[in-house]
């Protein structure tokens, strides 16, 4: 089968300094350039980042949503699990 | 007046003869952005897929961008209440001085990638050098342009790149743009009178000086591409004289519309 579309790329961008890369979309592209040249013209127009990270979305693998109940609802019980017992100075960010 | 490069000047201190060259100058510049900035936006709605119609207007944007700072100047140089909207929409084509290549059609892609890169080739080698003008307003408003003519460049270049270096289909479509095109390439570098004068001031870029940096980026891009680089070396010109090709009228028909309508329009 001849392939007609470009595949498929997932973005990535940090937006300043010290922050994680955040999935914003995807795109379209021949190869990885053409991947972060597209993610700098659809996703960086306004001044959202400074970093792009592009990943073929074939290279994603994605959780089952059907086995959502059994992976994250015995969590929803055990609040132990959450730092909540501690003061977190106020010169923390991003916490 | 001879200017060293190390000065800084400013409207205020140019001879009437000089200013008018200038005046002259900035509104070749101006005319050239706003002409390809339009082309470019031609094809918002239509490109290829998404990202590139984005990227299209991407550029088109940054060329209204600048287009906007120079007529600015222009109008200031001038000095006789004219407005950037009166210098940009109510002028007679043979007023517009923008070079022949930026008013030619879009054609199809490779025709739009084609005389982008022989612009972008140009405007970016430009920009760097007038960066350094003595005229204080050139200078800045090329270093905010420079920066966006990199991209313009890298843009253009990579690809021609993939279509040069791509299928059977796209290497003809690239050569036949190539065959359209190359011979509006040398008007950009071919000074006018107006444009020698303000070089003997020193005021903008020698272009004889640019051309060893330009051809160093189309070899190395056509190698790239495969492609060989045209032997062709008969050039048009006339386009900064004011005589265009047919293409102008419409593009200025479309542009003008409203303004001439409907004088003094805003929104």
């Amino acid at each position: 089968m001849t392939q007609h579309e470009w595949p498929l790329w997932e973005v990535f961008i940090r937006s300043k300094q010290g922050l994680d890369h955040k999935h914003v979309g995807s795109l379209h592209a021949a190869d990885a350039a053409m991947a972060i040249q597209n993610a700098r013209d659809v996703y960086t127009r306004r001044m959202e980042g400074i970093s792009i990270w592009v990943v073929e979305s074939k290279h994603v693998h994605a959780s089952n949503p059907d086995d959502a109940a059994a992976f994250f609802d015995p969590a929803n019980d055990k609040v132990y699990r959450h730092p909540t017992f501690y003061e977190v100075p106020d010169s923390i960010k991003h916490m | 007046m001879q200017v060293t490069p190390s000065e800084t000047v400013s409207l205020a201190k140019y001879t009437p003869e000089v200013r008018q060259q200038l005046f002259r100058y900035v509104l070749q510049l101006a005319d050239t952005s706003l002409i390809l900035g339009h082309r470019l936006s031609e094809w918002c709605g239509h490109g290829p897929i998404l990202e590139q119609d984005l990227a299209m207007a991407n550029i088109a944007l940054d060329l209204l961008g600048e287009t906007r700072s120079l007529y600015q100047y222009a109008a200031e140089l001038e000095g006789q209440g004219r407005t950037e909207d009166d210098l940009a929409f109510l002028r007679l084509a043979t007023e517009y001085q923008n070079p022949l290549l930026v008013e030619q059609p879009n054609g199809d892609f490779a025709d739009t990638v084609v005389r982008q890169f022989l612009f972008d080739n140009f405007h970016y080698h430009f920009l760097q050098q007038l960066q350094t003008s003595p005229d204080e307003r050139l200078a800045a408003i090329a270093e905010k342009a420079w920066k966006e003519a990199a991209y313009h460049l890298k843009w253009s270049s990579e690809w021609m790149i993939r279509l040069g270096d791509g299928t059977e289909e796209s290497r003809q479509r690239v050569e036949k743009a190539l065959a359209n095109l190359w011979r509006y390439s040398g008007e950009l570098t071919t000074p006018t009178a107006t444009e020698q004068a303000l070089q003997s001031l020193n005021l903008i870029p020698d272009y004889a000086a640019l051309l060893p940096a330009m051809q160093a980026h189309v070899a190395k891009v056509f190698e790239e591409a495969t492609l060989p680089v045209p032997a062709e070396t008969y050039m048009q010109k006339g386009g900064k004289a004011g005589r265009h090709t047919e293409h102008l009228g419409y593009i200025l028909a479309e542009l003008q519309y409203m303004q001439r309508t409907y004088p003094g329009l805003k929104w």
